[in-house]
Order: C-alpha cells, then structure tokens, then sequence
C-alpha cells in the first residue's frame, strides 16, 4: 500500500500516526524552535515558534496542526523569520537580560533562540518588571519576572503529576502564574517533585541551592564533611562534564568529590540495600498477617507528601521503612559521631540526589534527631554538584575512577537499579524469591518489572502466593491506579511509586535530558547492576557489618518512621 | 457566614449542573449569583466535589472579570458607561459617586459594606441614557445630583 506523505520544505515525509505536523518537521531532521512544546504534555499552541507555511502562505502552528496527506510546508521563509524574531523580541521586551547572573542562563530556551535568531536589538523600551520571587519552598523558587507564560509548567503540575499548585492566575498583560490566592507556593499542595523547573525553559522556576553552605562546611577544618551519591546520579552528571551520554560516572564522582574537600564519599546504593532488606521483611511480615494491602513503597519523598496532602487515609499502608538516603543518613551520623577520629568535630552529612523533593524531606521533623540536629544536613542535586565540579575545575574526562570510602563500601545491583522506575520492586522480590539461583534472577528481571512506561503491573508467584505488583512513576498514574484500587477495581499486594515519570533517573534534580537519554540513564543503572557481582541486598556484606556493629537492635528507631496525617 | 449552609447551597447547584469539568462556569455564576461574590471557602470545597485544583478555579475565576473575589455592598450601583450613556454625560456621575464614597476603579465597595460602585459596557437601556442600576433596578436620566438624592435615600433606607 501506498504510504502518505507530507512535504516538508519540499522533501516528502512519510506519514506514520503521528498526531502533528511538528513530530514530521522533526522527522525531517529540522529542529524546530519552540517554548511550550513537550511530547509528554498536551498540546498548548502558545509560543507560535513552530509555525509553518504551505503553499498558498498560510501559516499553521505545526505543534496543534495534525498532518495531511499532501501537504506542503515550509518552515523557513522570509515571514517566518520575520514573525519569528518577531515574538522573540516581544518576549524579550519585558523580560529580564541580566543573563551573567541568571542561574538558567547556560540552558535558558530563550537565550539560545534569541541568539539563534540572532536577535541584534531589541526595538521596544525595556518593560521588565522588578524580580518577584517566591522562595518560601525549600525545593523550588519562582521569579515571576523571568516568566514567559509559555504553560509548560502548569501542565506539568495538572496533568503529568496532578498536584495542581499552579494555575493560569488573572488575565491579559496582568496574567501570571499563580497559585490560588497567590498564597506562597509552600502553603499549597505542591510537593515539591521539581518538575515545573525541569520543563521551564527560562530562570521562572529553578531548584533552590545547597552549594555555598556545602562548600561552608568543607572549608570548615573542624567539620568532617561525610557525602552520599544516590545511584541515578551516576547516570546524571557525565554528558554535563563533557563525557560520552553512556559513562557511567560513579567512580569519578568519587573522586572529584574527595579532591573538592569532601572527607568521606559513599553509595547510597548501601542505604537502598538496607531499605530492602527492611522493606522486604515488612512485606513478607503483612503477607503472613494479612495486610494491610496494598502496601506502597516509601522511598520517594514526593510521594509521601502527596500521600499526605491528597490520601491521608493511605498512610497506614505505606511501607514504614526510610528513604534510602534517611537509613544511610542515620548510619552514618551514629558511626561518625561515635568514632573517636572524629571525636569533637562537627559531623556534616551531605546527599548528593536526582530529587528536589528531598530537600524538604531532610528538614521534616520526623528524621530530627534527639540532639536537634538533622540527620541529612544538606542536600545537593546532579545539577549543583555538577556545578560545584565546575567550580573546582576539575578536569572530569581526565581524572582517574576510584572507589567510594570504607566503612560501608559494599553495594549490590538491587540497589542501584533503584534510581529507575521498577527498581525498587525487583530488588524486593529478589529478596522474597527463595530461588536465588541465576534464572531465578533473570526470571524476575523478565517479570515486567522493567521498562519506563508510567503504569505497569505483574504477577508474581512465589512459593504458594501469587503476588500481585504494580508499579507506577508519575504522580498523575498513581492517582489513578488509587481510585482503581479505592473503588475495588483492582487489587496489588505492592504498589511501588516514584513521582517523577520514569523514576529518579529523570529527577528534577538531574540536568535536562529528551527522552532517548532517560532511557539511556536506565540502561546505565541495569548496566551497573549486571557488572556489580553481589546481585541481591542482603547478599552485600556490609549490610551484615551495619547490622551488626552500629544499628544491633535499634533497627526500628533508626531505620523506620511512621508519617502521621497532618492536622488541617 | 454559616459555611455548612453555603456547602449545602453549592451541593444544591452541582446536583443541577453536573460535578464535571465543564460545569465549573456555570456553578460559580450560580455561587455568585447567591452571594454576589465568589467566597474563598468554595474554592477547596468545589475542588474536592469537582476533582479540579484550587488553583484551576482560581485561574477561571480570575480571568473572567465578571466574577468577584471581594464581598459586595449591600447596595450594588451599576453605572452604565456605554456609548449612548458616555455621551450623555455618564463620566461626571460616575465620578462624583466614587467622590463622595471614597471609592476608585480599583476600589470599588465601602469598607462598611453598604456600597458597590461598578461600571458596565451597556445596561441595555440606552433610550433612558444616562442609565445607572442600584440591585437590578434601573434608574433614567441621571445627573450628578440625582445620583446623590437616590445615595441619601438609600443611606436612610438603611
């Protein structure tokens, strides 16, 4: 059969289902310029960057254009440049320049069209309006001034993670967005998942920084500044540093680490080894009393505060284990603080993560300790430790791997394969499978625990139970794999959720990255997983060694929190 | 105000126009209708009975310049500022209500409650020109100081 076709500036593109005339140009191997464009959000026409013109000199937006069989575009002539420079210098009109100073300004979306474009001059009077920060989140800080209205983020809020903090607020030139009331972002239902920051293409919404007081602590000869790296990180930080997209770069960010100050450099791996191992026993624990059911991971700090904003009634059954960084974070204060190298030194415990919800998961008042203090001091994502690198300037292609500190060296591959969406539940079930055999691992790794779509669901049989799992990333899936649950649709022994699409690997925390290179970032961490010999949690010796000498039988204490619904 | 009376009262008009998404319109007119403003307590309320966002509501609801955030006088003034009035001199009465109110463009209700001052495009009564509205009743043929005779008579209704 005769396939349809579109011409695109005269070359003829096939068409294959796809739902716009953008997806063809992209197809066509043009880059199309646009600012309120995602895949995964709907089609919003704002920004009218992509427009096109067919032969008889309409222009269409090739964004919300589907295709015709037939039809015939340009997507460059001599009035798109013009429209195009057009809105560029519009959009620049009212918007603040200060780019030397602007933390966005290396992957501003509207400097690089701007420079583009080439946009020489702007022609009307500078409008901008004076910075108009919100910085009462721990996790995000909005200026409204920098914003170019282009929806990206208020589609991300609603339909990708249903939190719905922000809105389209007023109208007009007096348009913003808002929160309702403009209440301060931190008194809504914001979670603080980061994702709004990860899709803005300018410095409106940027992730809120931990950098100085790190460095702080490192210049502080009378702190020991101990750090932990999460396992996505490793996946993050390399095509930033100027390396291949594929390196794995846990090795050198030990490095760069201990040569930036840092005393002592761990895996986090370690902590998700622990979080099994406790989670696992959970598990087994409610299948023999049965119930409750399902019961939800706990590691991702999104979750739980929208478990806690939107389900209180949900909270009895989310797993009572820590995060991984909060079970490594509490190890590592109580092995430090009683070791006598570092008697009478302020101990400094960093967390290098993927996530911005983290940040406020360190400050809540469960992980204080009984001395006051937190068990997670500071927390710095991919992007800022990729910044902090930067700063040192250290030569990252060229300097040499090495391995993270001892005491708590070992980590398995169930633990890092955590950074992506289904990691945690393969871990588990490596766990409770009896089998421990090389098919039984394989067995599980084809289970349908893998893969990056936002829903999946698997049974599992394990000895006589058949265990019912689903797993979903995206807070929008989880809402409604909820009410499937709630209304008696359907029934999971073990619900994983991680919050943002596709897992940790694609944190807000992380630099930006399209599609291919998240799955990259996935392949990466499974990857790891096949080169780390020691496959299951419990299996990693220094889970013994922890258990042992500096947890015995404070397990609950240290490693559990019970999340209480909050008064309203 | 009795909140559980007004919950009862938006239970009554999602009951009528439907809990969906598109609905959302027309039960806050309907809210506004009863309350001649949107009270800030139906925003949570209809974002649990609609499963919308506060935030989604507060965009609707602020886009859309008929709908009111602040509580109204008692006394709602329209004065109509469309062509047929503007010609016949609606600006000087508009200006001497505000005056003697103390009210602006951007405050438009006395801090006791008792006046609204508004202006709207057209009333629909342009052979009456100069019209003006106080609650839905349309008053013909204003001046400046008629408008201040109806302002005493109302002032000692009250």
């Amino acid at each position: 059969m005769l396939k349809d076709y579109m011409l695109i500036d005269k070359i003829p593109v096939p068409i294959e289902g796809e739902k716009n005339i953008l997806a063809l140009v992209q197809k066509a191997g043009i880059d199309m310029p646009t600012f309120c464009y995602y895949s995964e959000l709907s089609v919003y026409g704002a920004c009218r960057m992509c427009m096109v013109e067919d032969d008889r000199g309409n222009m269409h937006a090739a964004c919300s254009t589907p295709p015709k069989a037939g039809m015939s575009v340009v997507t460059n002539s001599a009035r798109l440049r013009k429209y195009r420079k057009n809105i560029l210098e519009l959009l620049l009109a009212n918007h603040c320049r200060d780019c030397t100073t602007c933390e966005k300004s290396e992957n501003c979306r509207l400097k690089e069209l701007a420079r583009r474009f080439y946009i020489e001059d702007v022609r009307f009077p500078n409008g901008k309006t004076e910075p108009e920060r919100d910085e009462s989140s721990v996790c995000i800080s909005i200026d409204h001034s920098k914003c170019i209205l282009c929806g990206d983020c208020v589609r991300m809020c609603n339909e990708v993670q249903n939190v719905g903090a922000i809105s389209f607020v007023g109208r007009g030139s007096k348009m913003e967005v808002g929160t309702a009331f403009k209440v301060p972002i931190a008194n809504t239902q914001c979670v603080g998942c980061g994702q709004c920051s990860a899709v803005c293409p300018t410095g409106a919404i940027v992730v809120q920084k931990n950098v100085t007081r790190t460095w702080e602590a490192i210049y502080d000869p009378n702190t020991v500044v101990v750090a932990q790296i999460a396992p996505a990180v490793r996946t993050g930080v390399a095509k930033e540093l100027g390396e291949e997209n594929g390196v794995i770069a846990a090795g050198k960010i030990f490095a760069a680490m201990r040569r930036m100050g840092f005393n002592h450099v761990y895996d986090t791996t370690t902590g998700a080894d622990l979080t099994v191992t406790e989670e696992a026993e959970e598990f087994v624990e409610r299948l023999k009393e049965g119930g409750p059911f399902p019961m939800f991971t706990s590691c991702c700090p999104a979750w739980i505060r929208y478990a806690e904003n939107r389900h209180p009634e949900l909270l009895p059954n989310i797993s009572t284990c820590r995060s991984p960084m909060q079970m490594f974070g509490s190890v590592i204060k109580e092995y430090f603080e009683h070791n006598e190298k570092t008697a009478g030194k302020r101990i400094f415990s960093v967390a290098v993560m993927p996530c911005t919800a983290k940040k406020y998961e360190a400050i809540r008042p469960e992980f204080r300790r009984p001395d006051g203090t937190d068990t997670i001091d500071a927390i710095i994502t991919t992007q800022e430790l990729i910044q902090m690198i930067r700063e040192a300037g250290i030569d990252f292609k060229g300097i040499a791997p090495e391995s993270s500190s001892m005491p708590f060296g070992g980590t398995s591959g169930a633990g890092v394969i955590f950074g992506v969406t289904g990691g945690v539940t393969e871990a588990v079930l490596r766990n409770v499978e009896p089998d421990k055999t090389y098919s039984a691992l394989q067995q599980i790794a084809m289970s349908g625990v893998r893969g990056l779509e936002g829903v999946k669901e698997t049974t599992y049989q394990v000895g006589d139970q058949e265990l019912k799992i689903a797993m979903v990333s995206g807070l929008g899936n989880a809402e409604k794999l909820i009410r499937r649950v709630q209304s008696g649709e359907a029934f999971y022994h073990l619900i994983e959720v991680m919050a943002c699409p596709r897992g940790c690997i694609a944190g807000a925390g992380q630099p930006f990255a399209h599609s291919a290179e998240k799955a990259q970032r996935a392949k990466n961490l499974y990857t790891t997983d096949n080169m780390t010999q020691i496959k299951r949690s419990e299996a990693n010796p220094a889970i013994d060694e922890i258990y042992a000498k500096y947890i015995g039988r404070r397990a609950h204490s240290l490693l559990h929190v019970h999340y209480k619904a909050k008064k309203k | 105000m009795n909140v559980k009376e007004m919950y009862r009262r938006i239970d009554g008009y999602l009951d009528t126009y439907g809990r969906e998404e598109k609905s959302l319109i027309t039960v806050l007119q309907a809210i506004q209708e009863e309350y001649s403003y949107l009270p800030k307590e139906i925003f949570p309320y209809l974002a649990k009975e609609m499963n919308l966002h506060e935030a989604q509501i507060y965009g609707v609801a602020t886009f859309y310049e008929n709908f009111s955030l602040e509580a109204k006088g008692k006394y709602v003034i329209k004065v109509c500022d469309g062509t047929a009035c503007h010609v016949r001199k609606s600006a000087p009465i508009l200006e001497r209500l505000r005056n003697e109110l103390g009210l602006s463009a951007s405050k438009i209700t006395t801090d006791d409650l008792m006046f609204t001052v508004q202006t709207v495009a057209c009333l629909g009564a342009c052979g009456l020109a100069p019209a003006m509205t106080v609650n839905n009743k349309v008053y013909a043929s204003m001046t400046p100081e008629k408008a201040m005779d109806l302002l005493k008579q109302l002032r000692e209704e009250a």
